[in-house]
Order: C-alpha cells, then structure tokens, then sequence
C-alpha cells in the first residue's frame, strides 16, 4: 500500500510541475515564433544600451548609442566611404584566401598521397603551426613593407594551416574498407583518389574551411591595423582619432556581418556538397 | 576455348611465424557453388582474399583464376557520398551505365532505390546493392565473405533465396565464406573446411533446392561438417 503510494508520488509531482511550468511557455510561444525568441535578450540588451546612453549613463566618448552608429552606418554607406573601404577588406581577404586555401590544398594533397611528401610536407607544416602566426608580423613588415604584400600576406598563412590540418587528416582518416572496395572493383590509384579519397576527406576539409574562414578575417583585423591607408580597419583606426565610437562600432558590426556571412556560405556549400550525410538526408 | 575451372596450388601465407596458409590446393568447377567453412582464424578470409586479389600470391604459389572477380564483403561498402546506381557501376567505363545499373537493381528488387542515398537503406538493401555491384559485372568468379552475418535472420532467409536465384541465372563459379554450417549447407553443392591452413573437409552436397533443416540427409551434414570443425554434437534420436 505504502509502496505503491511512493511510486505514485512523484509522478504526481511531475505532472504538477509540468502543469505549472508550461502556462508561461505557452504565452511565449504564443507571442513570438520559436525560431525569433533566441533574439530577445541581444534586442533587450541593445535597448539597455540606447536607454543608458539616452540618460547620459554612457558617454559619447566610451560608446556612441545604437541609434548614432546606426545613423553613422548609414551616412557611411550613402557617402561611399563604407563600400569602398569595405571593397578593400574584400580584396585583401579574398586575395590571402585565394593564395592560403591553394597552398594549404596542394600541401595537404602531397602530404596525404603519398608517404614521401608526408615526409617532406608534413613536420615543418606540423612545426610552423604551433607558431602562433600573428606573432610574424613584425619580420612581414621587414620581408614585406608595410604595403597590401603583408597584409595578404598574412591573411594567406592564417587561412592555410586549418585547410591544411584538416584535409591532411581527412585524407588519412579515409575508412581502408572502402578503398579495398573501391581497389576490388577495378578503380585504379587516380579513380581512387577521385572517387573515395578525396569525397571522403570533403567533410572534414569543409570544417577545415570554415576555421580557415575565421582565421583569415581575424588577419584581416591584425593587418589593417599595420599602417592601412584604406579598409575597415583603416576606417576604425582614423575613427580613433577623432574619438568617433559610432564609426569604430560600426567598422565592428562589419567585420562581424562579414565573419557571419563566410560562416553561411560554407554551411550552403556543406549542403550541397555533403547532401548525402545521414543528418542532412532528413533535414 | 578457356579452361573456366579455378585453380590453386601450393598457396602458402605466413603473418611472422603463423602459418595462415600452409601450401593449399583447391579447384573448383566452373559454375559451382562452393562453401567455405572454418574457425575464426583458420586461414578463411586469408583465401579469400587472396582469391580476389586483396593479399598478394606469394610467387611459388599458382594461382589460375577465371576472370572477372566480384567480391561481397561482410559490410556493403557502399560509398555514402555516391547514390546507389552510381555504387553499382563504380569503377565501370562505357555508355548506359545507369541503364546497366537499373537492370541490376531490379535484379535484386530495389530497382526504384537507383538516386537514393546508401545512407537511407537499410541493412539488408544495403547488401542487395552490394550484390548488385557484383553482378553488373558479369563475374565468372562471385567471391561472398560472409555476407549475411551481419542481418536479422529473417532478411538472412531472403537473401539466402536471392543468392542462389542470382547465382541460378548467371552461373559463375560461387565461393561463400561463412561459419554458419546452416547456411554452407543451405547454400553450396559443396562444402569445404579449413583448418590449419588446409582443408580438412571436402563434403559434396547432393540434397535437392530448395533444401530444409528438417531433411535428415540435412541433419547428417551437418553432424558431419560441425564434427569436422571440432564440435561434438549430441543427439537425442
């Protein structure tokens, strides 16, 4: 009797938490559809922000309010100053992009087919990339000048060594039953590589990517710090000058957006490119 | 015209001092249907292996195999990033290739599965396509290393059925490498033993198809063939 008592117990419990739990669950989902809830709090942060300027809690000085960077955004891009130095960002990335994901793709490519160009390849790039590579830019200002060579320079060597990384041990990680399957069914070493090696390495190169996406953005922000005359980074360091917070927080929210795009991009070409995973099937 | 029978001779292999093969001999008869039974270890899928050209020969031995070899493996191997009409004809050349493909799908009763994804299919279409794959090939020799081990005994009974209608139909030289004496029974017109790295048995099957466990020839077997690999049964009648 008592037994059955304490097993009913909790259960009773549960259910009346559930009850007094989903009431105020209900009216949110009621209110805002699920997937625009996730925004509340960075809205309502936003607005603590315009309110705490707007009662002079936060000077000018330390962080102009939302609603001066907007305006300033705004003015920015009608005068053309902000796509204009935001085509110079784009160049400088998409050029050390272009140089850094090539090298880092025929390095891994000679490292992961074959044993003699892991030899060669693979311990210096190993060695090079505990270097952390910002800290090069003092020697790619002697090597280079202070010119767009070290900037997309560095962009390059940022984006390589995750491209690298990840396809090397996409390639080496490929499942060996496979290519027996593929060897037994008459592919020979270039069907191999073009059918099995290299589709199954794809995954784990895309990852590569993305890291290389973000590596190459944050050289970007090291770089144009290096005597730019051009570039977002060039737009915020002038702002500093003259005290502007609302152009430097909107240099930000473009390196931001920037990095948000890059990330969006490589997701579309992981759906196209990975259509036949398991999570995506569905999806 | 060509001799279509498969011949080996004096087939040895040695992994550092484990005689896996010891000098094996073996023919078997063009589009015959043979077992290969043996303890985890007894050199089994080292043969077969061999056989489909996966391991080396070493050169003393003589291997005379008919050509072409299709291989069934335990797991489909499929390539996930391919659809299954694509795994069927990988490594293949020429025109139609989709149009061979479907014809071999349909063969194995998945011919409206052609654009989908290996990973969607379950384990027993799975290994249908890996069938379909051997045979769009037109083999003369059909190597199978346990290929059913691995499904629920009810898709096991109809594959046992779509294999030997398949084999029925195109006739090459089979080669099943299990350890399920049931099956090699169910399946093979004979069976084979190895032990020790050679074969200790060599049992012809004479029982008509479709065969049945409750056969007593059946039961005789397969006393015979377990007693061979070392189990003892004892029976009841």
């Amino acid at each position: 009797m008592s037994e059955t008592h304490a097993a009913t117990a909790p259960r009773d419990l549960i259910l009346a938490q559930r009850r007094r739990l989903s009431w105020p669950r209900v009216i949110t989902s009621l209110a805002v559809p699920a997937q625009l809830r996730r925004f509340l709090s960075p809205l309502a942060l936003v607005l603590l922000w315009q309110a705490a300027s707007m009662a002079g809690l936060i000077s000018p000085r330390t962080l102009a309010a939302p609603s001066t960077v907007l305006a300033s955004a705004w003015e920015l891009t009608l005068s053309g100053e902000l796509p204009s130095h935001l085509l110079v960002s784009l160049g400088r990335v998409g050029a050390g992009l272009a140089i850094g994901l090539s090298a880092g793709v025929v390095l891994a490519l000679v490292a992961g087919l074959s044993r003699r160009g892991e030899e060669v390849v693979d311990a210096p790039m190993q060695m090079l990339r505990t270097l952390p590579f910002l800290a090069l830019v003092p020697l790619f200002i002697l090597w280079f000048g202070i010119g767009e060579t070290p900037k997309i320079a560095l962009v390059a060597l940022g984006a390589t060594f995750p491209v690298y990384l990840t396809l090397f041990s996409g390639i080496r990680g490929v499942e060996p039953k496979l290519v027996e399957a593929g060897q037994v069914f008459g592919l020979d070493r270039r069907g191999l590589v073009r059918h099995v090696v290299l589709p199954a390495a794809l995954p784990s190169a895309l990852v590569g990517l993305r890291y290389a996406l973000g590596s190459a953005w944050l050289s970007l922000v090291i770089a144009e710090q290096i005597n730019a005359n051009a570039g977002i980074g060039f737009l915020i360091n002038d702002a500093r000058e003259f005290l502007r917070t609302d152009i430097i927080v909107v240099g930000l929210l473009v390196y931001a957006l920037l990095g948000l795009g890059a990330d969006a991009l490589v997701r579309l070409v992981e759906r196209r490119a990975l259509a036949w995973r398991p999570s995506l099937i569905k999806g | 015209m060509t001799d279509r029978t498969l011949r080996v001779r004096n087939l040895t292999r040695r992994f550092g001092s484990n005689t896996v093969l010891d000098s094996l001999s073996l023919e078997l008869a063009p589009g015959s249907f043979t077992a290969l039974l043996g303890r985890s270890g007894s050199g089994k899928s080292t043969l077969l292996r061999t056989l489909a050209g996966l391991d080396p020969a070493p050169a003393e031995a003589v291997l005379d195999l008919p050509r072409p070899v299709a291989v069934a493996f335990q797991e489909p191997r499929l390539l996930p990033w391919k659809k299954v009409w694509q795994n069927v004809v990988i490594g293949l050349e020429g025109r139609a290739l989709r149009d061979r493909a479907e014809a071999a799908l349909q063969e194995v009763g998945l011919g409206r599965h052609l654009d989908a994804w290996p990973a969607t299919l379950s384990g027993g279409e799975a290994q249908r396509t890996a069938l379909a794959r051997a045979l769009v090939r037109e083999p003369q020799l059909l190597l199978l290393d346990e290929p059913f081990a691995a499904l629920d005994a009810l898709t096991r009974i109809r594959m046992h059925a779509l294999v030997l209608e398949l084999w029925r139909h195109h006739q090459p030289t089979t080669l099943i490498v299990t350890h399920d004496v049931d099956e090699a029974v169910l399946l093979a017109d004979r069976v084979l033993v190895l032990d020790g790295g050679r074969i200790a048995a060599d049992v012809t099957v004479e029982l008509p198809r479709p065969r049945r466990h409750a056969d007593p020839v059946f039961a005789t077997l397969r006393r015979q063939l377990l007693s061979a690999l070392g189990v003892e049964l004892e029976e009841a009648a």
